[in-house]
C-alpha cells in the first residue's frame, strides 16, 4: 500500500546486496513456519477501507445522536475547531520523541507550557509531560510515595469516594508486592464526607493518604484536615482532580496536597470510546527527584539561545534500567499538546466561563430532577460541581433502559460499583447541554416513572 | 587522573581512608570523570545506621548517566557529609576532600585488607 | 528566532474562544471554595493561531523527511487513518454508553483482537495497554499470577538480553522480579551456554526480543524457548521489532507465551511527539484467562439475520484492569484501518520491504562504517559511530552533523553493547532515492569526520538551535514559565 518500490528498484537493490530474490532475507526464520497464510480479509484500497469504516462508525449510537449525562470520569465538552487543526500539522503528530532537541524546539517548547499550565491550574510547583490516564497517574502517585519513603512506610489509603477503575489500576500494579497494603476504600469507611473515618486508619505506616476533587460523585469537600492528620504522621497526599472544575475551585496545591493528578480528558480531548486520553501529574518541588515520566526544562544552546530539552533523564527506564521507579516512555504527547491548546484558545474568561456554565447547569438540572416526585438528591447538603446524585423510586437499569426511547443516556448506574448506591444515578451536566436538554431530561423521566 | 596512594579502593570506584578505626569514604576520580557532569547526590543511609558491606550508599545522577555507589566495608555509619547533597558538583571537583561521602565505624577492619591499592586500582580502571 | 511562550504573549483582557451566557437560574458558588486568582494566558484566537503554527515549523517529522530511527519504525503515518477516526459515530462515543449503543466500536475491537491473534499466532489478545512499556508490565504481571496460581512462589528471576531495551528490566523490577542480565555471544545471539546455567527453579520467565536490538534474527530462537520451557519459565515477546516480521513468522508459533505489540511502530499510528501510543498483549492458550478485565467478546452469536451481539468478558483469573475504560480506541481505530487496508497479502510486502531496505543500506554502508556484527540483518542494522583514524568523533557528532544534511539522526548509543552505536532502521516507506541520498550523506560526514572534524564537532549549524547544553537544563532547573 505505501511501499513505493518499483520492480526496478528491488532489481538494484538485490544486486546491490548480492541476493537473488526477497524471499532470501529471511533464509534465518525456520522454514516451517515461514510466510504463513494469514486468516485476514482481502486487502482494499483508501476508497473502499473509508466505506467500511463509515458503515462500522454508523453502527454506533453517539453524543450527536443522544443526549447524554453520562461522566463517571470522561466528559462531554465542547472542543474549538482549532484544536484538531492545529493537533492534525504534520510536524506536531508525525514527529517523534523529541530526543534531539535542536529539530525538536516545537514539541519541546509546547511540552514546557503544558507543564506550566498545569502548575498554574493546580497549584503545584512541576508537572511532568503526561502519563496515560487518571487511572495510571494514581498508581504512579503510590509508586512515588512508596519510593520517596525509601519503602520503609507501606500502608496507601484511598478513598472510598475516588474513581473504582483509578482505585482498580492500583490494585493491578501493586498486586505482585508482599508488602504494599491498599485499604480505607471498604464500605464501612464509607462515603462519609468528614473524611473523619479514612483519617482516623492514618499512623506512622501510612505512606499516602488519596482523595478525589471533585470527587467520583461530584463532591466538593474540604481537605485541609485530612492533609493536616497525613502529614503530622509524616503521610504524603495525592490528590486526583477534574481539570475543569479548576476554573472556578480552589485548586488542591492552596490546600496543601504533595500530588495533584488527574484525568486531562475535558481538555480539548473527545471521548473517543475511552482514549486516548492524558494522564496530569504535578508535584510539589520536595517530590521533584521522585517525579517519574518526562520533564521538559529551559536552558540555552552553544549560541546563547534560549531552547529547551528533555531533562533529568537520569530518572528514567532508558538511563536506570532495572533502577527506574517507573517504566514509562511513549506518553501522550500529542494529548497535552492538545490541552495545551484548547487552554490558549480558552484563555482564562472561556476556561472559567466553560467550568462556570458545567456548575450553573448541574445545579439546576439537580434541582429541577429532585424535585420529582418520588426522587432526591443524595448528598445534598454537600456542595458540588458538575456532576450528582439521584436516588430513583425505579431501578437505575429499567430507568436507563426506558430514556433510550427518548434518545438519552441518563447517566451512570452506581449500584454496579457501589452497592449502598443501589438505586442511584450519577448524572454529569456539561456546557453543551442546554436549558432546553435539561427540561427534556426532566420531563422524560416524569413521564417513565409514572407511567 | 588520580590515584592517592594512602587510599584502598573498590572494584565499584569508592575510596576508603582509615584513622582510628572509623573509615571514611568517597567516589574516585575515575568515576567522577566517568559520570560526567554530576547534578544530583542522594543518600541511602543515615547517621546511626547500621550497614554491611554491598549495601547502597547512595545515588549520584549525571546530565546523562546514573549510578549506585556501594559501601565497601560494614559497621556503623557515624555521619554523612550534607553538603555534597546540596551541591553534587563537589564531586567532580574535589572527590578525595569536600565531596567525602560517609564516615562508618568499622565492623571489622579485616575488610578493609582486601580492598584495592592504589597501583592494584589504576591498573584495573586504567591498564 | 526564539518563539515567546504563550504567557509571553498574553495581554490582560484578551478573549479567545467564546461561550454562550447561562440559560439557567443562577446560583452561587461556594464561598468556601472560590478560586481567587486564574492565572491562565490571555491571547486573541488569531495569536494562539499563530504561536503554535509557528512552534510547529521548528519541529522535524516523518512528513518532512526520513527518520531511521532504529527500533522505533518511523514509517509514514496514512492520512485515512486521521480521518476515520475523526468520525464523529467514533470520537463522540462514551466509553460507558450502554453495549447496544456502540456495537460499532466492539465489533471493531473484537475483529481487530482477532486479526492481532492471526497476525501474531496467539489465542487470547487485550487491546487496553496505553503503550509498549504499559504491555510489559501486563506481560509481566501475566507471567506472575500464572506462576502464584500453580503455587511456584520461588520463581523470583527474570532473564534480559544485555542488548534490551531499558523498559524491559525496569518494568521487571517495577513488578518485584529479580532482574539477571543475559550476555549475547559474538554473533548477537543470545549465549545459550549462560541462558542453561541460569535456568532454575527460581527462573519465572525470559523477555526477548527478535528481532533485537542490532536488528539481527536469533540463530537459536527455538532452543531458546525450548530451553526456557522445560526449565517452567514462559518466554515474553517484546513485539517492537515486529515490523521485520509481518506476515512472514508468527511469534506464537515459535513458542512465544506473551508477546506486546506496538501500535505506533509497526502499526503505522502516529508517534505525536511522545504518544500516544498503544500496546496490545497477545498471549499463548494457558495465559488466556490472565489477560486484563475487560476484553471485547461475542455475548450472543450471529444468525443470518442478526449480526453478533458483542460486549464485554472477564477472564477468569484476570490480571485485573491496566488501565481506565478500553484502551486507546482512537488508536485501535487507525491500527484497525491499517490492517484492513493491506489485508490477507499486503501485510507479508510491508516486512519483506523494510528487510530489503535495511540490507541495501547495509550493503551502501558496511564499508565506511564499522559493523560489529556482520551477518544479515532483517529491518535494522547497528554500526559504530567512530573510526581510529578520526580521533575524537564519536556516534554523537555523527549524529548531528546529519541534521545538517536534513536528516533526523538514527538512534544512538543504544544498544549499550555496541560503543557508539548507530542503530539504523529505514522501514519500508523509503524509496530507493531517500534511501541513496541518505547513504551519500553519511558518506561524506564520513570523510568530513578525517578531513574537517570541526564541521562534525559544532554541528548542527542550520537547525533553529544548536547544540543545547543539557547539564545546565539538569543543574538550573526551569520546569515551568515563571508563576504568574
Amino acid at each position: 500500500m505505501f511501499t513505493p518500490h518499483t520492480p526496478k528498484d528491488v532489481e538494484v537493490m538485490l544486486n546491490t546486496i548480492g541476493i537473488g530474490k526477497v524471499e532470501d532475507l529471511f533464509a534465518e526464520i525456520p522454514e516451517k513456519y515461514r510466510f504463513p497464510e494469514l486468516k485476514l480479509p482481502p486487502s482494499l484500497t483508501e476508497m473502499e477501507v473509508a466505506e467500511e469504516l463509515e458503515s462500522i462508525a454508523n453502527a454506533n449510537g453517539s453524543t450527536k445522536s443522544l443526549l447524554s449525562f453520562l461522566g463517571a470520569g470522561a466528559y462531554d465538552h465542547y472542543i474549538p475547531a482549532a484544536v484538531d487543526m492545529l493537533l492534525q500539522r504534520g510536524e506536531f503528530y508525525t514527529a517523534y520523541t523529541p530526543y534531539q532537541p535542536e529539530i525538536s524546539q516545537g514539541t519541546l517548547q509546547a511540552i514546557f507550557e503544558y507543564q506550566s499550565l498545569v502548575c498554574e491550574l493546580t497549584g503545584m510547583d512541576v508537572a511532568n509531560a503526561s502519563h496515560y490516564d487518571g487511572a495510571t497517574a494514581a498508581a504512579e502517585a503510590v509508586i512515588l510515595a512508596y519510593h520517596h519513603l525509601k519503602g520503609k512506610r507501606t500502608k496507601f489509603l484511598i478513598s472510598r469516594a475516588v474513581n473504582p477503575q483509578y482505585r482498580e489500576v492500583v490494585r493491578t500494579y501493586t498486586q505482585g508486592s508482599q508488602d504494599i497494603i491498599i485499604q480505607g476504600d471498604d464500605p464501612e469507611t464509607g462515603l462519609d464526607a468528614s473524611m473523619d473515618k479514612l483519617i482516623a486508619q492514618i499512623d506512622s505506616n501510612t505512606a499516602l493518604v488519596m482523595v478525589q476533587y471533585p470527587d467520583f460523585f461530584g463532591r466538593v469537600i474540604d481537605y485541609k484536615p485530612l492533609i493536616a492528620a497525613a502529614h503530622s504522621a509524616g503521610a504524603l497526599v495525592a490528590v486526583a482532580v477534574n481539570p475543569t472544575a479548576l476554573g472556578v475551585l480552589t485548586p488542591p496545591g492552596e490546600m496543601g496536597a504533595d500530588i495533584v493528578f488527574g484525568e486531562g480528558q475535558p481538555l480539548g480531548i473527545p471521548l473517543s470510546f475511552g482514549g486516548p486520553y492524558l494522564g496530569i501529574f504535578a508535584v510539589t518541588n520536595d517530590l521533584l527527584r521522585k517525579i517519574s515520566g518526562r520533564l521538559v526544562g529551559e536552558t540555552v544552546d552553544n549560541a546563547g539561545r534560549l531552547a529547551y530539552v528533555l531533562t533529568l533523564t537520569a530518572r528514567e527506564q532508558h538511563i536506570r534500567r532495572e533502577k527506574a521507579s517507573s517504566n514509562i516512555c511513549t506518553n501522550q504527547g500529542l494529548m497535552a499538546l492538545a490541552s495545551t491548546i484548547y487552554l490558549s484558545l480558552l484563555g482564562k474568561q472561556g476556561f472559567e466561563a466553560v467550568s462556570n456554565l458545567c456548575y450553573q447547569k448541574a445545579h439546576y438540572a439537580a434541582s429541577q430532577i429532585s424535585s420529582i416526585q418520588g426522587y432526591s438528591q443524595v448528598f445534598s447538603d454537600q456542595p458540588f460541581f458538575h456532576e450528582f446524585v439521584i436516588r430513583s423510586p425505579q431501578p437505575i437499569d429499567h430507568l436507563l433502559d426506558d430514556l433510550r426511547a427518548y434518545d438519552i443516556l441518563g447517566g451512570y448506574n452506581l449500584g454496579q460499583d457501589y452497592p449502598e448506591l443501589e438505586g442511584c444515578l450519577l448524572i454529569a451536566v456539561t456546557e453543551k447541554i442546554s436549558k432546553e436538554d435539561i427540561d427534556l431530561f426532566h420531563d422524560a423521566l416524569v413521564e417513565v416513572t409514572h407511567d | 587522573m588520580n590515584f592517592p596512594e594512602e587510599l584502598k579502593y573498590s572494584q565499584t570506584d569508592e575510596w576508603v581512608r582509615v584513622e582510628n578505626g572509623i573509615a571514611t569514604i568517597g567516589i574516585s576520580d575515575y568515576a567522577q570523570d566517568a559520570l560526567g557532569d554530576i547534578v544530583y547526590f542522594e543518600f541511602s543511609v543515615e547517621a546511626g545506621e547500621q550497614v554491611k558491606a554491598g549495601d547502597q550508599l547512595g545515588q549520584v545522577d549525571s546530565a546523562k548517566a546514573s549510578s549506585e555507589v556501594n559501601l565497601p566495608v560494614s559497621g556503623v555509619v557515624t555521619e554523612v557529609n550534607e553538603s555534597v547533597s546540596d551541591d553534587a558538583e563537589i564531586l567532580n571537583q574535589d572527590p578525595y576532600g569536600k565531596a567525602w561521602l560517609v564516615k562508618i565505624q568499622l565492623a571489622d577492619p579485616a575488610e578493609v585488607e582486601k580492598l584495592l591499592s592504589a597501583s592494584a586500582y589504576q591498573a584495573y580502571r586504567v591498564g | 528566532m526564539t518563539e515567546p511562550t504563550i504567557f509571553e504573549l498574553s495581554s490582560a483582557g484578551r478573549q479567545g474562544v467564546r461561550f454562550p451566557a447561562s440559560d439557567v437560574p443562577e446560583v452561587a458558588l461556594p464561598s468556601a471554595f472560590r478560586r481567587k486568582e486564574l492565572p491562565l494566558p490571555e491571547l486573541a484566537e488569531n495569536e494562539t493561531v499563530r504561536h503554535f503554527t509557528r512552534l510547529s515549523q521548528k519541529n522535524y517529522a516523518i512528513d518532512l523527511g526520513f527518520y531511521p530511527l532504529g527500533s522505533c519504525t518511523m514509517k509514514y503515518n496514512p492520512k485515512i487513518n486521521e480521518a476515520v477516526s475523526r468520525l464523529p459515530g467514533f470520537a463522540l462515543t462514551h466509553p460507558l454508553q450502554p453495549e447496544d449503543t456502540v456495537q460499532g466500536n466492539l465489533y471493531l475491537m473484537y475483529t481487530l483482537q482477532e486479526w492481532l491473534k492471526e497476525i501474531g499466532g496467539f489465542a487470547g489478545v487485550s487491546l487496553q495497554p496505553a503503550a509498549g512499556a504499559h504491555g510489559e508490565l501486563t506481560g509481566v504481571l501475566i507471567i506472575q499470577k500464572y506462576h502464584a496460581h500453580r503455587g511456584d512462589t520461588q520463581r523470583t528471576r527474570i532473564l534480559i538480553p544485555d542488548s534490551a531495551h531499558g523498559t524491559n528490566p525496569a518494568t521487571s523490577a517495577m513488578s518485584g522480579f529479580e532482574v539477571v542480565p543475559l550476555p549475547s555471544d559474538a554473533r548477537g545471539n543470545v549465549d545459550l551456554e549462560a541462558l542453561k546455567g541460569l535456568c532454575d527453579e527460581r527462573l519465572a520467565g525470559l523477555m526477548l526480543t527478535n528481532p533485537n536490538t542490532l536488528g539481527l534474527f536469533d540463530e537459536n530462537v527455538s532452543k531458546v524457548i525450548e530451553i526456557v520451557h522445560a526449565a517452567g519459565g514462559l518466554v515474553y515477546g517484546d513485539g517492537a521489532n515486529l515490523n521485520a516480521l509481518l506476515g512472514v513468522l508468527r511469534p506464537g508459533d515459535l513458542g512465544f507465551d506473551i508477546m506486546h505489540l506496538n501500535l505506533h511502530k509497526t502499526f503505522s499510528t502516529p508517534h505525536g511527539g511522545g504518544g500516544p501510543g498503544s500496546g496490545p498483549v497477545g498471549v499463548c492458550q494457558r495465559l488466556v484467562d490472565y489477560l486484563p478485565d475487560p476484553v471485547v467478546a461475542i455475548i450472543e452469536p450471529g444468525t443470518d439475520e442478526m449480526p453478533p451481539l458483542y460486549g464485554y468478558a472477564h477472564p477468569a483469573r484476570s490480571i485485573g484492569r491496566v488501565k481506565s475504560y478500553n484502551g486507546h480506541f482512537g488508536i485501535l481505530v487507525r491500527a484497525y484501518t491499517y490492517i484492513a487496508m493491506h489485508g490477507k497479502n499486503g501485510l507479508a510486502d510491508i516486512a519483506e520491504k523494510a528487510v530489503l531496505n535495511a540490507n541495501y543500506l547495509l550493503a551502501k554502508l558496511k564499508d565506511s562504517y564499522h559493523l560489529p556484527y556482520d551477518r544479515r540483518c532483517m529491518h535494522e542494522f547497528v554500526v559504530e559511530g567512530q573510526w581510529a583514524d578520526a580521533p575524537g568523533i564519536r556516534a554523537i557528532d555523527i549524529a548531528k552533523r546529519l541534521i545538517d544534511y536534513n536528516f533526523h539522526p538514527p538512534t544512538n548509543y543504544f544498544p549499550l553493547i555496541v560503543h557508539e552505536a548507530l542503530m539504523i532502521e529505514p522501514t519500508e516507506t523509503e524509496s530507493l532515492e531517500t534511501l541513496d541520498a541518505f547513504v551519500d550523506a553519511m558518506l561524506k560526514i564520513a570523510a568530513e569526520a578525517r578531513e574537517n572534524p570541526q564541521l562534525l564537532h559544532e554541528a548542527p549549524h542550520n537547525s533553529p538551535v544548536g547544540r543545547c547544553d543539557e547539564v545546565r537544563a539538569a543543574k538550573q532547573l526551569i520546569l515551568r514559565a515563571p508563576k504568574a
